[in-house]
């Protein structure tokens, strides 16, 4: 057994530089690009052990989402029964229907082969602006990302998404601005997208001030729920498991010691 | 040390069964009975832990299978499907994509470990090559994976590996066209790689099947390089003493596994792959998964397109000649106080190189003046120290070095006051 | 030490059947998502219920549904459809079930007995009956032979169920919604 002890309190130590040192190099890269501005890191509810998302924001942000980023933005992985779905905004089952029966949807074909329209439903996903990225192209200069996954898809997450919305500014003298608008924390500064949100655009029914920031937080909030929706399951099994694993691993140590205590 | 079945059948049943399949003597001759050297420590551990991977990897992997769809048009979205509606979909692509990297974690550190406890070592050679082998198909069942997504670093991940092919003289172009199944990767690629995907793994616990029986043959080594004198005195039955500790090993690494895969799912992947693959845009930095970092920084030291493909391949093939390039008799790096510094350093090399395989070449790491000392210059120093350790520290170490007194027997070192190497592992 | 050996008699102590079962109910919760991932996805249980428009269906006449991927007959049944359902001796049936418990109340809380909502599916071995054939001019299925009458009840044939009615309501008077 004290081979054991011994080897053990030595396996840990190697074992954490091993993690150290590969968790060093999948960080790395996404840092290491030069002329970027490290996005403005700012605490969320969702994040830590027990994060969950919080369900005011979620909700204050799908409106913001829906009056201004769809206008340009599909978000096609996300359907209008996720917003009831638990971990979600939780909007009620009447809420949800009636925000789905707020578009139109093309259906079809009928017994006549005709397709026919009707107010959509929790099945469709979120109206697609574009029939496609070339059409979006064509009519905005440059295809606008779908919004589905940019949360988990733009390193600096979240974070970044907010710095980008809120970091809209002049362009420095020296800079030469060939193209769209410049913005502190988009790579390489020039970005196609005029700046979306101002001050008191978007109605806040829950009396929240809805300046540029407030309304960036919420809508990247909600963003990042639309790219990992199963975000509180995952933290709530996760700590149920971590517990389980250690409960185990102590238990199966002390077996472990005694099936080994008559060889030592 | 296969030496004599112990097995003896305890009822009719498997009495009548023993005469006709032999199963159950072969699971207690292997994994009940089997003398294990009493002295083996945690690093012994992995192999239990790598078997583990293995099989989570194939199971998750047939349940991702039941609803991945392999067509370029719809492959990024099933992905989405399963981490949005299927029933626990969420757990099992991130326990598969999160696997991936635990088992290379494991790897590595069954490969290390055998490095510097010298398994490799008569009469255990055909044991380290099926190793390699095993390790070499799983690079290759990792890239097939990492293209399933249809993201934009599996396409152009696919893309950079794929052209390696091309840059073989005469065959190359025509090798780079069969693989993709057209004129760049596409439907047709994605497709085969799913069904190699699928393959592979299967083809892995064949050579894992190949690779215990070695180890059974040959026994297992330990950390005092020593054989087995007296079976009664240097080694203990495999259940339960090995059994229990591989368990307890194995519940440890679960912790990490858990971690990753719970509090951060993605942290081991890439952002960009989190976009649709877009045949029209690279990303601005290419880089491969972690594992297949130090690899990459060889590929990229070399200013010759095919010198840096042969090289890189050099890279895993000089493992399978390992056991022919070390001199030394003695086996465990605990009597062998030179070479234990040299591993030491060989490992530290490993990880410089693959921390440049995730840096942009160009990256100034000392400024001298207007230019300095750059990513591309560290990579080449590394890629030669590392041919270098095995083409000449290896063999010259083994006629220069003189190891420490090898204790009697595996019961002798076990006993305290006989450790050899506390001062510096 | 030596001859302490692991086919002596262990212990079977409290400590190892405590290990051995914390280690069991972890690989049994580790299963469930396994199985249960092949289970109705939520992809598909948005799918689960359909709204239909029954206003266009003449009487006398049947269209067919999908729903679930099956198919949902929707009969709208003239009153002598309705009386030679009514008019059978319930207990001469091979699956007792009156005309009334085969059909749904409307929104005025009456019975909508002119609308019959079956599952096509034949209860022998799953073959889509033909409507209007058969001796009771109900459902005639191809297969095997199974004849249903104009409630959907099995009155010839090897199947032994009556057609199996799927749980809907009327939403409106014109709208029912199935599932």
């Amino acid at each position: 057994m004290k081979t054991a002890m011994k080897s053990i309190s030595r396996a840990v130590p190697l074992a954490a530089i091993a993690a150290i040192g590969f968790s060093l190099f999948s960080g790395m890269p996404a840092k290491a690009a030069e002329g970027e501005v490290a996005p403005i890191d700012l605490q969320w509810s969702f994040e830590g052990v027990f994060g969950t998302y919080d369900r005011d924001a979620l909700r204050r942000g799908y409106k913001v989402y829906k009056e201004v980023c769809a206008v340009c933005h599909s978000m096609q992985f996300v359907h209008f029964r996720n917003l009831g779905e638990p971990g979600g905004p939780e909007f009620s089952e009447g809420q949800v229907k009636a925000l789905a029966a707020e578009i139109t949807v093309e259906d079809g074909p009928d017994a006549n082969g005709d397709m026919f329209e009707r107010p959509g439903e929790g099945k469709d996903p979120f109206p697609s602006p574009y029939p496609n990225p070339e059409a979006a192209a064509a009519s905005l200069g440059a295809a606008p990302p779908d919004l589905s996954l940019l949360a988990k898809s733009r390193a600096g997450g979240v974070d970044y998404l907010y710095s980008v919305l809120v970091g809209y500014e002049e362009a420095p003298e020296d800079f030469e601005l060939t193209t769209g608008y410049y913005n502190k924390y988009f790579p390489g500064h020039m970005i196609a997208m005029p700046p979306p949100l101002s001050d008191g655009q978007v109605d806040y029914e829950d009396g929240t001030p809805n300046t540029v920031e407030q309304m960036s937080r919420d809508v990247s909030h909600f963003m990042m729920w639309a790219a990992e929706p199963k975000l509180e399951q995952r933290h709530r099994m996760g700590f149920q498991v971590l517990i389980y694993l250690v409960l185990l691993s102590g238990i199966l140590y002390f077996a472990m010691r005694k099936v080994w205590a008559d060889q030592h | 040390m296969s030496g004599e079945s112990t097995y003896t059948p305890a009822n009719g049943f498997t009495r009548w069964l023993d005469a006709r399949l032999p199963i159950l003597r072969l699971v207690n001759d292997s994994f009940v009975d089997y003398p294990t050297p009493k002295n083996l420590n945690y690093w012994w551990t992995f192999g239990a832990i790598l078997s583990l991977c293995l099989a989570v990897q194939i199971v998750t992997g047939i349940v991702l299978a039941m609803h991945y769809v392999p067509t370029t048009e719809l492959a990024f979205a099933s992905v989405e499907h399963i981490m949005r509606d299927v029933n626990y979909g969420w757990l099992i692509r991130y326990v598969h994509a999160n696997g991936a990297s635990m088992f290379f974690i494991a790897v590595y550190i069954h490969m290390f470990r055998g490095l510097y406890y010298g398994s490799y070592k008569a009469p255990r050679e055909v044991l380290w090559i099926l190793g390699v082998l095993i390790y070499l198909l799983m690079m290759a069942t990792a890239f097939f994976g990492y293209v399933l997504p249809w993201g934009q670093m599996s396409f152009w991940g696919a893309t950079v590996i794929t052209n390696l092919f091309g840059a073989i003289p005469v065959v190359g172009e025509a090798l780079r066209t069969w693989l993709w199944g057209g004129f760049s990767v596409g439907d047709p690629t994605l497709n085969r790689f799913f069904s190699l995907h699928y393959l592979f793994p299967f083809l892995i616990a064949g050579v894992v099947v190949l690779h215990v029986w070695a180890l059974h043959v040959t026994g297992q080594g330990n950390p005092a390089g020593i054989e087995v004198k007296d079976p009664k005195k240097d080694t203990v039955p495999f259940t339960p003493y090995a059994t229990i500790k591989d368990g307890f090993g194995m519940v440890l690494f679960l912790i990490l596994f858990a971690y990753f895969v719970f509090y951060n799912p993605n942290g081991l992947g890439e952002p960009d792959n989190y976009e649709i693959a877009n045949p029209l845009k690279t990303p601005a930095h290419i880089v491969p998964e972690w594992y297949l970092l130090p690899f990459y920084a060889i590929l990229r030291a070399v200013p010759d397109k095919l010198g840096g493909v042969i090289l890189m391949f050099g890279a895993i093939a000089i493992l399978f000649v390992l056991p022919w390039l070390d001199t030394s008799k003695v086996r465990s790096a605990r009597f062998r106080p030179l070479y234990k510094q040299f591993f030491w350093i060989f490992v530290a090399v490993c990880l410089g190189l693959g921390y440049c395989g995730g840096q942009t070449p160009d990256k100034i790491l000392i400024h001298v003046g207007d230019g300095g000392f750059d990513v591309t210059d560290l990579s080449r120093i590394l890629t030669i120290y590392y041919f270098a350790h095995f083409i000449v520290l290896l063999p010259v170490l083994g006629l220069v070095e003189k190891p420490k007194p090898l204790p009697a027997s595996i019961a002798d070192s076990v006993l305290p006051g006989t450790r050899q190497d506390q001062a510096t592992s | 030490m030596a001859e302490i050996h692991a086919d002596e008699p262990t212990r079977r102590d409290f400590l190892y059947v405590a290990t051995g079962s914390l280690a069991a109910v972890g690989v049994a919760s580790a299963v469930w998502p396994l199985i249960d991932q092949m289970n109705p996805d939520a992809s598909v249980l948005a799918l689960a219920s359909i709204e239909v428009d029954i206003s266009n269906i003449p009487v006398g006449q049947e269209t067919t549904f999908k729903w679930r991927g099956k198919p949902v007959f929707v009969r709208h049944r003239s009153e002598e459809e309705i009386a030679a359902a009514e008019s059978v001796d319930v207990a001469s049936l091979p699956d007792p079930q009156t005309d009334d418990e085969r059909v749904r109340t409307g929104p005025d809380g009456e019975l909508e007995r002119q609308w019959l909502v079956v599952i096509g599916i034949c209860t022998h071995l799953g073959c889509v009956p033909l409507s209007y054939k058969g001796e009771y001019d109900g459902y005639f299925c191809p297969c095997h032979g199974s004849v249903y009458d104009t409630s959907g009840r099995i009155r010839k044939g090897p199947a032994p169920l009556n057609l199996e009615v799927p749980p809907y309501e009327f939403v409106s008077d014109t709208k029912i919604k199935i599932g």
